[in-house]
């Protein structure tokens, strides 16, 4: 198997969906001959031409607006925003029209639309190139919404991505678009949405996140380990709409204690919604407080990211307080 | 120096843009060249036009009877007809929501628009929302209700038409306020690039509820606007069908030969923006006076009459018809039971998901209780 990082993971993922069905189409600002400015699309241009890999004039909600048409009538556009900061002009066509076609129509009309987009922080990209602005989109009903954390999971989501018949937002956390290297098969599969991954077995305390968390995460358990005594259950959710509630569960049952990780703001956050669930349908597998680690209620600042970023320091203050109550 | 002196701009394509196109007037008098249509076209084209005025009066009625939500009344519009009489079956048609005429001309029975606006157990929607119409079977998209955003789908359909090599093209429809909006810039700008197969009707009935076109622009004409975005650009003398028609005709060729088409569509609103809106809060009645001279169906038929085209006494009873069938199907149409009470857990996603299970779960629940206790919400 070859060793690929998020990028060429991407790239091979979207070559072969083309290649398997000539419905996919790729669209966005600087996708074709630039390759896009993160490379995702490289090459692709050159393989199936200008009319399936399409530089579009540079307005969000004029790609996202015409993808919803083309998905509409029967093919499977693939759409790059080139930062998800950029993605609140197509706010509109997202929540009203790609989510709720399929209900409007009474079910006659549906948009298998995929949006992709480089997201959160940790590259020292200043407020417009580091959001994590998710939340909005697990809000709105009639969207499916992503995130690998790693070149097997991005090219196995994708697929499903683009195979799935409702919209989908596939959020990829730029950071680690060329730190993170892994095996990669060359054959066919799909990771199913809606479907977590368990990155760490331990039994003291469940950690759900997703993105490049996971790393931090991960990278942080051996300290904690250490230092604390306590042993993580990392859970990566890769989906985060609709999120896997059994692997949470089935965690929290052996440890009954939650912490769930996220760079996006704590209010309102995933987390928010995860916590409330547990609080509301099994209060009784938890020993104590469910503590959110989570980005500021700020805007996301060019000085300090990693400060203002979940980081081990915050995470292991976490783990003392679900430890110690 | 006038923008007709601009240097680089075809003569001929400005005066298009801001010229009006019209074939006859008020008064049903030729005034421009006849286009050679045909007894029947004209005959149907009047027929749907009255179809459009007896349903519009009907559901008007149905809303102050409390029947209907919300309507928005046509009066004044129903020459879009003619835009939509020259496509083909199988051509898509994105309309807006006040466009009776269109769903009429495409296929959809009165019977079927009672059913929509009354969102009763045949609603083919399902009651997803109010004043929208649609059907896959007429290849006619229900329209979203914020103004405009349908103008990107057309153009991304007819991308994906020519894409997959079909000769069939897509049609869009959406009022002067719309042409305010980034979906009407985006739109339009994405059809001259890609060059697709696409007809732009602009629907300018001067108001976008209470703001008149001259504060929602300063540009001369839409036509105008379409023609800078490199689109071929037409303005119409909009409540004269023969004109429309055979705008239409011409845009639809073009279209399908891969060159989008822009219709400014002159018109006026001559009725309430929807059954909510009280528009003596902001415009004359004067001004509805003198604009009632200039409507559509009156000056077809004063034509038809003129040009011996329509008998004494023929056009009373072809409106009779209307009225006669459209009160029997209203009559069943109130009468039909209404959508199922968990009719909203539909067509969220194609498949199921179990956020959406376990709350239909919690709903059920809720349902038994309300019966329990014998009460009604809704």
């Amino acid at each position: 198997m070859p060793m690929m990082n998020m990028v060429d993971a991407l790239n091979t993922a979207l070559r072969e969906e083309m290649e398997r069905d000539e419905n996919v189409v790729v669209l966005g600002e600087d996708v074709g001959r630039r390759g896009g400015v993160f490379l995702v699309t490289e090459g692709l241009i050159d393989i199936f031409g200008e009319d399936r890999v399409i530089d579009t004039p540079l307005t969000e909600l004029g790609i996202v607006g015409f993808a919803i048409g083309m998905a509409m009538y029967g093919l499977r556009p693939v759409a790059e925003i080139q930062f998800i900061d950029f993605v609140y002009e197509a706010f509109d066509q997202i929540v009203s029209n790609a989510a709720k076609i399929r209900f409007r129509s009474g079910g006659m009309y549906n948009v298998p639309l995929v949006i992709r987009s480089p997201c959160c922080g940790g590259i020292k990209g200043g407020m417009h190139h580091s959001q994590s602005p998710e939340t909005y989109f697990i809000h709105t009903a009639g969207l499916y919404t992503v995130m690998p954390s790693g070149p097997y999971d991005a090219k196995g989501l994708l697929k499903a991505s683009i195979r799935a018949d409702d919209p989908v937002i596939f959020l990829e956390p730029k950071s680690i678009y060329r730190t993170v290297k892994e095996e990669v098969p060359e054959d066919d599969y799909i990771v199913e949405i809606g479907k977590a991954r368990k990155v760490l077995e331990g039994g003291d305390v469940t950690v759900v996140t997703y993105g490049a968390m996971v790393h931090m995460v991960k990278a942080s358990a051996e300290l904690i380990r250490d230092r604390l005594g306590v042993e993580l259950d990392l859970i990566d959710l890769r989906t985060l709409y609709p999120f896997d509630r059994e692997m949470i569960l089935e965690s929290l049952e052996k440890t009954g204690r939650l912490i769930i990780v996220h760079e996006a703001p704590k209010t309102l956050g995933l987390g928010a919604e995860i916590a409330a669930y547990i609080a509301e349908n099994h209060p009784e597998l938890l020993y104590g407080p469910v503590i959110r680690v989570a980005g500021f209620d700020t805007p996301f600042p060019l000085a300090h990211e990693k400060l203002y970023m979940p980081n081990t320091a915050r995470l292991y203050r976490a783990v003392k307080i679900v430890m110690e109550y | 120096m006038s923008i007709l002196d601009a240097e680089g701009i075809d003569k001929e394509s400005l005066e298009k843009a801001l010229g009006i196109y019209r074939v006859i007037n008020e008064e049903g008098v030729v005034v421009g060249e006849l286009p050679d249509i045909g007894e029947e076209v004209l005959r149907d084209l009047l027929h749907y036009m009255v179809r459009a005025r007896v349903l519009d009066e009907w559901l008007l009625r149905l809303q102050r009877l409390g029947k209907v939500a919300i309507h928005a009344p046509n009066k004044g519009q129903e020459a879009i007809v003619g835009a939509v009489y020259p496509l083909r079956p199988d051509d898509w048609v994105f309309p807006s929501y006040r466009d009776l005429g269109v769903y009429l001309v495409r296929g959809m029975s009165e019977e079927e628009i009672l059913d929509r606006a009354l969102y009763n157990i045949d609603d083919p929607l399902r009651g997803s929302d109010f004043a929208i119409y649609g059907h896959r079977k007429y290849n006619m998209v229900p329209t979203p209700v914020p103004v405009g955003n349908q103008i990107p789908h057309a153009v991304g359909v007819s991308y994906a038409m020519k894409y997959k090599g079909v000769d069939t093209i897509a049609m869009v429809m959406f009022g002067d306020g719309a042409t305010s909006r980034g979906d009407f810039h985006a739109g339009l700008n994405y059809a001259a690039v890609f060059k697709t197969p696409t007809v732009f009707v602009c629907e300018n009935n001067q108001w976008a509820i209470s703001v008149p076109l001259s504060k929602q622009m300063r540009s001369p004409s839409i036509a105008f606007r379409a023609l800078s975005y490199g689109l071929e650009s037409i303005r119409v003398d909009g409540n004269d069908v023969i004109a429309m028609y055979t705008s239409a005709v011409e845009g639809i060729l073009k279209a399908r030969r891969g060159e989008p088409f822009f219709i400014e569509m002159l018109t006026y609103r001559l009725g309430s923006h929807t059954t909510a809106d009280d528009p003596s809060r902001y415009r004359s009645e004067e001004e509805v006076k003198r604009m009632e001279r200039y409507e559509p169906l009156r000056r077809l038929r004063l034509f038809m009459e003129r040009y011996g085209y329509l008998g004494e006494g023929e056009y009373e009873e072809i409106y009779k018809m209307y009225y006669d069938k459209v009160e029997e199907m209203a009559r069943r149409a109130v009468e039909k039971p209404p959508l199922p009470r968990d009719v909203f857990f539909e067509n969220v996603y194609g498949e199921r998901i179990w956020v959406l299970e376990e709350e239909k779960r919690e709903f059920e629940e809720s349902l038994k209780i309300l019966d329990d206790l014998g009460m009604e919400v809704d």
